[in-house]
């Protein structure tokens, strides 16, 4: 395949990534204070950053062991919140599956909820894209993401004053997922969906480990594609 | 906080391992084999059947004012939502959500 076509890929990923930083960079700002004020040192609130990745379970993982929870306890917790990423593994091998495995290992240690939306979105709209173009779209949109989770950690680390409750940061989070989500609702199915999604989770959200969001998670998936099985089948 | 340095970096270890094998699993081990259309069919729904659930908690009972409903955090919610339903935009929706948590927050004071 011609280099240029795998560049203008990676462009587009870098362009369609780009904007998802207005997200990170308050969250992982947000991250890097939270951990601090708990008591973290600084290679261990960059380890979190660094090495896990992933907002919500870094949340998590730091509220439960500010709260002196068992070290068994933050664990699944935290796995539990992160259990969407198979999903979203799954949800993505049929579009790069084909590629090398260090290009899948690479993909995966930076599949998370900004890429994996951005992603899929692209390779869905454009089914027409070789496998090395779509690696070269989820580089670009990469590129700027993972240095800004770093750095802005590392930034609300240091920095290490709290943001005054006045900003509402803890509200950053469900607009950003809201705002994810709402363009995907294409459908009466992808509707049911979210309705069930929501619905769900209220119901259980008293439940320990985050279950009730693994619960809500796979049945709206379920309801979904019902939905969409009895409406093609008509 | 009775951590120790140890204690918290096998927190962490653990923590990334099992995350990337999760990001890993299907990519890693189905390689390039079709996934059956079933499950296809259920993993499109994988964004929409996930991310309400993750935030519907915190939009109805916020832990920032304690649990209790709050007027201008569930407003800013159907704001985001409405607006980046119908404008189709993620960052319409996130500037719209915002505006109206900022403007009730201070109106409601």
């Amino acid at each position: 395949m011609p280099a240029s076509t795998r560049n203008s890929a990676y462009l587009t990923g870098l362009r369609q990534g780009a904007p998802f930083l207005l997200i990170l960079v308050p969250f992982a700002l947000l991250f890097g204070v939270v951990a601090t004020e708990a008591g973290f040192s600084l290679p261990e609130v960059m380890g979190f950053s660094m090495v896990v990745l992933a907002g919500a379970a870094q949340f998590s993982a730091v509220q439960l062991m500010a709260e002196n929870a068992h070290t068994l306890v933050v664990i699944a917790t935290a796995l539990a919140v992160n259990m969407r990423m198979a999903m979203y593994s799954a949800s993505l091998t049929p579009y790069l599956g084909a590629a090398p495995l260090w290009q899948r290992a690479l993909v995966a240690y930076g599949l998370f909820d900004q890429t994996y939306a951005v992603a899929h979105a692209r390779f869905e709209a454009r089914p027409e894209m070789t496998v090395a173009e779509r690696i070269a779209f989820f580089a670009g949109a990469v590129t700027p993401m993972l240095p800004a989770w770093y750095g802005m950690t590392l930034v609300g680390a240091v920095a290490g004053r709290s943001i005054p409750p006045q900003f509402a940061l803890d509200f950053a989070l469900p607009i950003t997922f809201l705002a994810m989500v709402a363009p995907a609702l294409r459908t009466p199915a992808h509707v049911a969906a979210a309705g069930t999604s929501v619905a769900l989770a209220l119901v259980f959200a008293g439940l320990p480990f985050n279950l009730g969001l693994m619960i809500a998670a796979v049945a709206a998936m379920a309801v979904g594609a019902e939905i969409e099985r009895r409406m093609g089948a008509r | 906080m009775s951590w120790s340095t140890a204690g918290t970096w096998a927190i962490i270890v653990t923590l990334g391992i099992g995350t990337f094998l999760m990001r890993f699993s299907f990519l890693g081990a189905m390689g390039g084999r079709r996934l059956p259309d079933w499950l296809l069919r259920h993993l499109r729904y994988t964004p929409v059947a996930v991310l309400p659930a993750l935030v519907a908690p915190a939009v109805v009972w916020p832990p920032a004012t304690g649990g209790d409903p709050d007027p201008a955090r569930l407003a800013a919610a159907v704001v985001t939502v409405a607006v980046g339903w119908w404008r189709k935009s993620v960052l319409a929706a996130i500037g719209a959500g915002a505006v109206t948590l900022y403007a009730l927050l201070f109106l409601l004071g």
